[in-house]
């Protein structure tokens, strides 16, 4: 794989793989907020907690999506942030949803499981991705 | 609701995918074939998005309109929205975003179909 051409300068967070990483991102921006609207507005009162984090996922997606679109040394850090905060919360949220019976199924919920596993993957990925393009220009 | 144009839809945006994927390892630039074929997805979803709104007005059944639309409407803006920001970057990875868009297009029109059935 081939990430930093020969002659080219080091890619920006949203060139090469970053490209495809955004689009997933965005993705599942759109998928989240999709979910959380419809939970909160449709059945907000049955469970408020497994819906609550829906829509924080959703708003994490969409900061991670927008960060890595605007790179930048600000942008970057925000992008770290985040995908450490969704990491860390997919973790949570899958091992909390193993032991505890949630009502009703959260991006998160078995690890993103119903999300083919990518909530799980995507914040490695974004690390990852952040720590490849560390000389990017700024 | 209309099995006959999901199959078309699905199939095709499997094409595409599949061709996206293979042009993508190969670091080839999208083909005509790819194009064409993500064209025609966006077609047939356009059919299928006024099919969906003429069944939506002439039922009378329980049905969650409001997600119903959302997948029907949302569904016809991932082609060209890949095609977009494929076409921005013209690498490999630009080209797996259309694989990114076909796969999403099978499981919105899925997803649709089970909102139909309820």
């Amino acid at each position: 794989m081939t990430v930093r051409g020969p002659s080219g300068p080091p890619p920006t967070t949203r060139s090469g793989p970053g490209r495809l990483l955004i689009a997933v991102y965005a993705l599942f921006a759109v998928a989240a907020t999709g979910r959380s609207v419809y939970q909160l507005s449709a059945q907000a009162s049955e469970a408020p907690v497994p819906y609550t984090l829906s829509a924080v996922a959703a708003m994490l997606y969409a900061t991670a999506t927008l960060a890595l679109v605007r790179g930048g040394r600000r942008w970057r850090q925000v992008a770290w942030t985040v995908c450490a905060i969704e990491l860390v919360g997919v973790l949570t949220v899958g091992a909390a949803s193993m032991v505890v019976a949630f009502p009703d199924e959260t991006v998160w919920g078995h690890f993103g499981a119903g999300y083919g596993y990518v909530p799980m993957v995507l914040p490695v990925l974004g690390l990852g991705w952040l720590w490849r393009t560390t000389d990017a220009p700024r | 609701m209309f099995p006959f144009l999901q199959v078309v839809v699905i199939v095709l945006a499997a094409v595409v995918a599949l061709l996206a994927v293979v042009a993508a390892l190969r670091d080839e630039q999208p083909g005509w074939s790819l194009v064409g074929t993500l064209a025609a997805v966006e077609l047939a979803l356009l059919v299928q998005l006024v099919i969906g709104l003429v069944q939506v007005a002439g039922t009378d059944r329980d049905l969650s309109t409001a997600t119903f639309l959302a997948y029907l409407i949302g569904v016809v803006l991932v082609p060209p929205i890949a095609f977009v920001w494929a076409a921005a970057e013209q690498t490999r990875w630009g080209t797996a975003v259309l694989a990114v868009g076909g796969v999403t297009v099978i499981v919105l029109v899925l997803r649709l179909e089970q909102i139909w059935a309820g």
